[in-house]
């Protein structure tokens, strides 16, 4: 930008000053102005992320490690206890987060995959081919999408593959129609039409000249998307036809360990157990929508409080 | 014709051509099966014979439009088929006719769908209008703040507090809704409390942001404004020039939640093991019961799609644009 200029011009000078700011003071910035739903929020993720790269580190035992006492009380050994087949809960927990978020993650990429370029060549295209994606879709739609992976389950067996795909073709279909319906009112733009005429194929369009131009409403959206995704993947488990045990995961600990609930009368501690790891589901969620919603007031008015 | 009945009539045609489609859908779904899938229902120990019949029960030596055909029609007469479970390799059939074990149990159901939406329906629309009208005052940010952390919580945590809370520490409702035919209907009522209350806070959260959302967008519109600054009154600038314009939104807010409802039955009938439609859905995907998972499907299905198309005819039917035409 700078070394253009020639001569005096007060909006290049309006832009160094811009430029001089890197993003990390930028964003630091933005950060001292964040509220505090926010900042919690981003604090929580960090550290539900370092908890998930590090887990072999921080946990004290070996995922899948069997100890003689099952439904062990909370003690110096075992923090949290122990399962119905005498597996640390702590440990459990902490491998949870890298297996739980881990997939959830995985299958909202591919989802966005899916739907995102779905979503641009149906908003390039404008004709057959649109028509035949998105009516495909509203069908897709018309079933709820629990159902429809309960369903496919069933068909294919559970196992982690089955469950991202499946997963991540339901809610490809949500990601094509707010990609389709925002890429539309760019994909007319005059830049791409030059861009087209001037011989660029449709990857370059898609990716080069209308993807950075509906970036802000996608980010929110993969927010919303991933809470979505880990929010079926936690229920699928917790009905047992999610994530396959011996593999330490949230929503199966959580149809392990409910029984516990019931001496909560006797031992509170005991009855708090199948809580731990619902409330860790709970709290990444509750997280990742206050950033979202952060998010969405500082990019655009789609939401309607300013 | 008049607008209004055409356009109705083009979204029940719609309607009708999704539930055809979805139909098509749910019913490929048993094409996808693995080719053994015989040998593995019926057990390594099966005879050739019994899979042959077993095949040919399922009508696999047939081409698959026929067998669609045959589906569908059994189906309009109420006859979903047969269960998987309860056959042997021997030949022996102790399988039960799916109509026979899904309908007591959608019964069930409906009583707990009922019971939520009567209980959550009037609070949400009370909430979420007051919420939009008093917009941005204390009450307006912790109801909106408190429903925004209940929404992130998955339905089983929901669930396992108020267990924790009223099942368990201060022992008010069973924690178990087992509810049988012969019970007195309020015995019914005060066994599935603790379901229906888990329901019911799932589902106001949703309702009551979304009547917000509805309701603010509604009041920023010019013609409320105009109301306004020609002096109506507050109440008849809300019940006049408001209201005929918000059933619409309501409308399709209430049925949205209400097919909300009818995913987030599986989790809470699993979590209490209530004998509903939801956990004889999840059973039989453990067991790959796959007719009772179909019939289990294709309800749930048709359910969803009927309740947004009610909210679709509400939304045209009371849409003041579409009754005076010009």
């Amino acid at each position: 930008m700078t070394d253009q200029t020639e001569g005096y011009s007060a909006a290049a000078e309006v832009g160094q000053f811009r430029t001089r700011r890197t993003w990390r003071q930028r964003a630091w910035i933005e950060l001292k102005k964040a509220p505090p739903t926010a900042i919690f929020g981003l604090i929580v993720i960090a550290g539900y992320i370092f908890v998930a790269l590090f887990a072999p580190l921080l946990a004290p035992y070996g995922e899948a490690e069997v100890f003689p006492q099952s439904y062990a009380p909370w003690s110096a050994e075992h923090p949290l206890g122990t399962d119905q087949i005498g597996r640390d809960i702590l440990t459990r927990l902490i491998y949870g987060a890298r297996n739980t978020i881990g997939l959830a993650f995985l299958t909202t990429l591919l989802a966005f995959f899916i739907g995102v370029s779905l979503g641009l060549i149906a908003a390039i295209n404008r004709s057959w081919l649109d028509q035949v994606i998105s009516r495909g879709v509203d069908v897709l739609m018309a079933i709820p999408s629990l159902i429809f992976a309960l369903m496919l389950l069933s068909i294919f067996g559970s196992s982690a593959l089955s469950l991202i795909l499946i997963i991540a073709v339901l809610d490809s279909t949500r990601v094509f129609r707010l990609t389709r319906s925002v890429a539309v009112g760019v994909a007319v733009m005059d830049y791409v039409e030059a861009a087209t005429l001037r011989g660029e194929g449709l990857g370059w369009v898609m990716r080069r000249e209308i993807l950075p131009n509906i970036m802000p409403p996608l980010v929110a959206e993969f927010g919303l998307r991933f809470c979505f995704v880990f929010l079926t993947i936690a229920a699928l488990s917790f009905l047992g036809v999610g994530i396959q045990p011996p593999t330490a995961d949230w929503g199966t600990m959580v149809r392990e360990t409910a029984n516990l609930i019931q001496f909560a009368r006797f031992d509170l501690k005991a009855g708090l157990t199948p809580l731990l790891p619902a409330a860790a589901i709970a709290l990444l969620t509750v997280a990742v929508n206050f950033v979202v919603d952060w998010f969405l007031h500082k990019t655009s008015g789609l939401r309607d409080e300013h | 014709m008049h607008p209004v009945l055409r356009t109705v009539l083009q979204r029940l045609a719609l309607g009708v051509l999704t539930l055809f489609i979805v139909s098509i859908i749910i019913f490929a779904s048993v094409q996808m099966l693995p080719g053994d899938f015989a040998e593995a229902v019926l057990g390594q120990a099966a005879t050739t014979e019994t899979v042959a019949a077993f095949r040919r029960e399922l009508g696999l030596d047939q081409p698959p439009v026929i067998r669609y055909f045959d589906w569908i029609g059994a189906l309009a007469q109420g006859d979903l088929g047969t269960s998987f479970s309860g056959r042997a390799a021997s030949g022996v059939d102790r399988s039960r006719e799916v109509a026979e074990l899904v309908g007591p149990r959608l019964m069930n159901t409906l009583f707990l769908a009922s019971m939520t939406a009567i209980i959550a329906v009037p609070l949400a629309l009370f909430l979420g209008i007051t919420a939009a009208l008093k917009r941005n005052s204390f009450y307006d940010k912790a109801v909106s703040t408190s429903t925004l952390t209940t929404i992130s919580f998955p339905e089983f945590f929901v669930a396992y507090i108020l267990i924790l809370l009223l099942g368990t520490l201060w022992p008010v409702f069973p924690s178990l809704a087992d509810v049988s035919r012969e019970m007195p209907f309020w015995d019914r009522v005060y066994t599935t409390a603790l379901p229906a209350l888990t329901l019911t806070l799932v589902i106001v959260a949703h309702m009551m942001r979304m009547t917000r959302a509805a309701i603010i967008n509604l009041l920023a519109s010019p013609y409320i404004e105009m109301a306004r600054l020609k002096g109506e009154p507050p109440a008849r600038v809300i019940l006049r020039h408001a209201l005929p314009n918000a059933w619409a939104p309501i409308a399709a807010v209430i049925a949205f939640n209400l097919a909300y409802l009818v995913v987030g039955v599986v989790v809470v009938e699993v979590v209490f093991v209530y004998p509903g439609i939801g956990q004889l859905m999840v059973d039989a995907v453990s067991s790959r019961d796959i007719p009772v998972v179909q019939a289990c499907a294709l309800i749930f299905a048709a359910t969803y799609i009927l309740l947004n198309l009610i909210a679709d005819i509400i939304g045209i039917v009371t849409n003041p644009r579409l009754l005076h035409p010009k």
